[in-house]
């Protein structure tokens, strides 16, 4: 259907209709919301003081509420003990039944994915600003601070500006030892950390039709970094499969149209492209991987984790490359899955020895070493590879300290070696 | 909130992302009064002692990227900070400090104007901000109506128990 002013309505436009209840939205307006989904994790604490001081009572909807603690599980200070006891004595008081706690924890945005919180067609908000990987489902997918989210858990809405959108079409196929995270890597590169900001970014094209739920996760995950407000895909046959059993409500599946406006269409082709790697000090700062291999890069650290890139296809991976190797001596090799599911799967299929007998430390599903603020922290002068999504100053700790980002492969072939690496070194 | 704010001026650079601002350390920390000694800890690490109430902030292009942490713009309210003025904003520390009340105006050319311990004039309504030992100028799209709503209510929190009031009344009315 077209109707806005002559021409059709993009993805986020549709959904921002439905969520808004009007015929057609524009760009640039501001329209009130109903959320299908909000999320809370640790930052939600901090809803329940502005909740209360608003003069709420009730959250508007129990059904539509997930806490899922994620950054320091479990907690590794007395401030993270303090934070959860709040959450844990909000759900209880609130009668907030969907509540992930340790021992059926995982990373907040995983958590969403894998039990089928957020399906086409939703309006999704959550207290982290990698909720934008739930618009791999078809869905506007916002991160928002937690005043924000008082509101919304008072009212189930909220305010936002319909933004404009950037069409990315990929066309090509990712060669041998490349992945969605190189291809977003690349985005990146292109793109800059400020070229999305207020906007939305719709993935599509043959090569993004191709790709599975996971790699739309990581790439959708990874628009965060472009400064958008939401990352998405479109709806399709693969989206419906991964929802098909755990859909938690109604899909609403949207599709943009055939003459829909972007502000701006970015046309990419990967066939012949190489891995690629951010470098210190910003995930924009990319270069081909090969380029970096050959200035020799000792790694201090090496990081399988976070909400980008642990799922149990990175996990399959990085041990089908582990295996009959050694973690390089003098490499600090941390895994850690994205949940409690994902960990016990690795259980099963015998990846966690595999890491282990290698001589990684195999850890418990959380944020782990993302962040600097509970774990795998690094010295002034070290060096870590990650497949996580920010090597800002700071990150893991001291500011000196460099992170460069890469695919989950990337990161166990540079463990091995004791420098930055090349998979495909590996796979013949 | 003020229609003409004025306040003594601390730069910035670009880019100053959240972990810049509050570093992931100090996420725990729920109290503001607490928070605000770390803020800027890495990129301005003599601010958190030397900044009063009433300050202006002025930093470049992206100001806030990177997390949801509203640690960062809560600890620049705890200090009582009166308006922040960049070239450009991201969008999640925009929202969360318009949700606090703090005046954020996006001014495209603003930084350059400025040096640390200038005086800035803002004009939220006519969308200007000079500086005062200068006299240079630039001017803004002021904020739209809903966000100067929110910014004269006090913030969110306000804007929200306002809103249940009313419902309340009603409902016994
Ligand atoms: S894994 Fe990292 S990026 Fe993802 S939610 Fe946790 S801290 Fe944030």
């Amino acid at each position: 259907m077209s109707g806005n002013g002559g021409h059709g309505a993009t993805l986020a436009e549709k959904v921002l209709s439905r969520a808004s209840g009007l015929d057609t939205v524009v760009p640039g307006q501001i329209v009130e919301g109903r959320v299908d989904l909000a999320m809370m994790h640790e930052q939600g604490a901090q809803t329940v003081g502005p909740f209360h001081d608003m003069g709420a009572t009730e959250v508007w909807d129990p059904e539509r509420v997930v806490i899922a603690i994620d950054h320091w599980v479990p907690a590794s200070t007395e401030g993270a003990a303090v934070l959860h006891r709040i959450l844990r004595k909000f759900a209880a008081e609130q009668h907030l039944p969907h509540f992930y706690d340790v021992g059926n924890h995982g990373i907040c945005h995983q958590i969403l994915a894998e039990h089928g919180w957020v399906v086409p067609g939703d309006l999704a908000v959550g207290t982290d600003s990698h909720t934008n990987m739930l618009g791999a489902m078809g869905a506007v997918a916002a991160g928002i601070g937690p005043t924000e989210m008082a509101a919304v858990l008072a009212l189930g809405r909220l305010w936002l500006k319909v933004p404009p959108t950037i069409r990315v079409n990929v066309h090509g196929e990712l060669g041998p030892g490349v992945t969605a995270k190189d291809l977003v890597l690349r985005l990146l590169g292109e793109v800059k950390t400020t070229g999305a900001t207020y906007k939305s970014v719709e993935y599509g094209g043959p090569t993004i039709d191709a790709l599975s739920m996971p790699q739309r996760f990581t790439i959708c995950n990874m628009t965060t970094e472009m400064g958008a407000k939401c990352g998405m895909v479109a709806p399709d046959q693969t989206t419906y499969d991964y929802l098909a059993k755990i859909a938690k409500h109604p899909m609403h599946p949207l599709q943009p149209d055939k003459d829909a406006r972007y502000e701006r269409t970015i046309d990419i082709d990967v066939n012949g492209m190489d891995p690629m790697i951010a470098c210190p000090y910003s995930p924009d700062n990319v270069r081909p991987l090969t380029e970096v291999v050959r200035e020799h890069v000792k790694v201090d650290q090496a990081f399988l984790g976070s909400c980008t890139n642990a799922r149990i296809e990175d996990m399959r991976e990085g041990a089908a490359l582990m295996r009959g190797h050694k973690v390089h001596a003098g490499v600090r090799f941390i895994v850690s899955p994205a949940s409690t599911s994902i960990y016990n799967q690795c259980l099963q299929e015998g990846i966690i020895e595999v890491f282990t007998e290698a001589g990684a430390v195999f850890t418990n599903s959380s944020c782990s070493a993302c962040f600097g603020g509970n774990m795998g922290i690094l010295a002034p002068d070290e060096v870590c590879i990650s497949s996580s999504n920010r090597n800002f100053p700071g990150r893991m700790g001291p500011k000196e300290a460099r992170i460069y980002l890469v695919s989950p492969a990337a990161v166990v072939a540079s463990a091995i070696n004791g420098e930055i690496s090349d998979p495909r070194e590996f796979s013949s | 909130m003020k229609d003409v704010i004025e306040g003594r001026v601390w730069t910035l650079g670009d880019d100053v992302d959240t972990d810049q601002i509050i570093g992931g350390k100090y996420l725990t920390i729920i109290d503001p009064n607490e928070l605000k000694k770390h803020v800027f800890e890495i990129a301005l690490p003599e601010f958190a002692k030397g900044a009063l109430a009433g300050d202006i902030v002025v930093a470049g292009i992206n100001f806030g990227s990177g997390s949801s942490r509203e640690h960062a713009p809560q600890a620049l309210r705890a200090i009582g900070v009166g308006a922040v003025v960049a070239d450009s904003f991201a969008r999640i520390f925009f929202r969360n400090a318009i949700n606090l009340g703090l005046p954020t105006i996006e001014a495209p050319g603003v930084r350059k104007l400025f040096e640390t311990g200038d005086t800035a004039r803002i004009e939220m309504r006519a969308g200007k901000v000079a500086n005062a030992r200068t006299g240079a100028a630039v001017t803004f799209p002021p904020l739209p109506h809903h966000l100067l709503e929110l910014l004269e209510v006090g913030g969110l929190v306000e804007k929200v128990r306002k809103e249940l009031e009313a419902r309340a009344g009603k409902a016994t009315a």
